[in-house]
């Protein structure tokens, strides 16, 4: 088995603010975070696949196709918006970092068996770094 | 524990099956079937797994590894064309899945001591694309 990791990047804007909390608890648990106007990160996206490899090709995927997946289920839906207001999924769950790759993973899995019909390759992780002072990791079987 | 060294090293590949047409081999590769050949400034993170040395404190000496690293490939690779220069690439596509696994098994020889094993080889290609390699058994 081969683990194939590709690196995008996608610039959006959040909130963190969690309705069920008083404004004031949101504030100190989110900190600038809570801002109501929000604030952007240039985000930092890896997905990992991993698969044997077809020694014919030489390769365990063709990476024009996980790359056509990201972008048309991730990238394009998330670039330059504003996550709370623009992606449906985030106007009920916080856009934290642990909720972004969570539903990366739904997305990427929800497609999957179109893009690759066979077992495998498989998904196995996402990384997401907000900034590049911290990485969040998602694998694939914690998300059905 | 893990302890990972990393080296780098430039080299010219190209990806295509001799057997193919240029056409059918642009439509599997893309731009990486050109017959010519192009280059890429690859990364390679070797990581060891083993118990450090109750006296010494280290797994491994860093420079024994960085010395095996560079024995091993990174004078073999470096500013070579990999497909006619660098066996098994003669008949081996050197994509990054065919290159770590060509790595470990020069390396794997070196790092199978009772104290320090090889544990993965990870191979960059680009700083947005790269490949992890256990061993066969992983």
């Amino acid at each position: 088995m081969i683990r194939v990791t590709r690196k995008y990047c996608f610039s959006a804007s959040h909130r963190l603010h969690a309705p069920a909390l008083s404004d004031a608890r949101n504030r100190e648990l989110y900190g600038k975070c809570n801002n109501p106007f929000g604030h952007g990160h240039n985000y930092e996206l890896e997905v990992s696949v991993r698969g044997p490899l077809d020694v014919r090709l030489g390769r365990v995927l063709d990476i024009r196709l996980l790359d056509d997946l990201v972008r048309s289920q991730v990238l394009e839906p998330f670039e330059h918006r504003n996550l709370n207001e623009e992606v449906a999924e985030f106007r009920a769950v916080v856009p934290t970092s642990e909720n972004l790759g969570r539903e990366v993973i739904r997305r990427l899995k929800q497609n999957w068996e179109a893009v690759f019909p066979g077992r495998w390759p498989r998904l196995e992780r996402v990384a997401i770094a907000e900034t590049s002072r911290n990485r969040f990791e998602v694998l694939s079987h914690e998300i059905d | 524990m893990l302890i990972t060294r990393k080296v780098d090293f430039s080299a010219s590949h190209v990806c295509r099956l001799p057997a193919l047409s240029d056409e059918a081999n642009r439509a599997l590769f893309g731009a990486g079937a050109n017959p010519r050949g192009h280059g890429h400034n690859y990364v390679l993170e070797v990581t060891v797994e083993g118990t450090p040395d109750s006296v010494t404190g280290m797994v491994m000496d860093m420079k024994f590894l960085k010395q095996i690293l560079d024995r091993e490939v990174v004078e073999i690779y470096d500013h070579r064309f990999l497909n006619h220069e660098i066996a098994p690439f003669d008949h081996v596509i050197p994509t990054p899945e065919n290159i770590a696994i060509d790595i470990w098994n020069r390396l794997h020889p070196h790092l199978a001591g009772a104290r320090a094993r090889l544990h993965a080889v990870r191979v960059y290609e680009t700083p947005d694309l790269y490949v992890d390699y256990f061993g066969e058994a992983a």
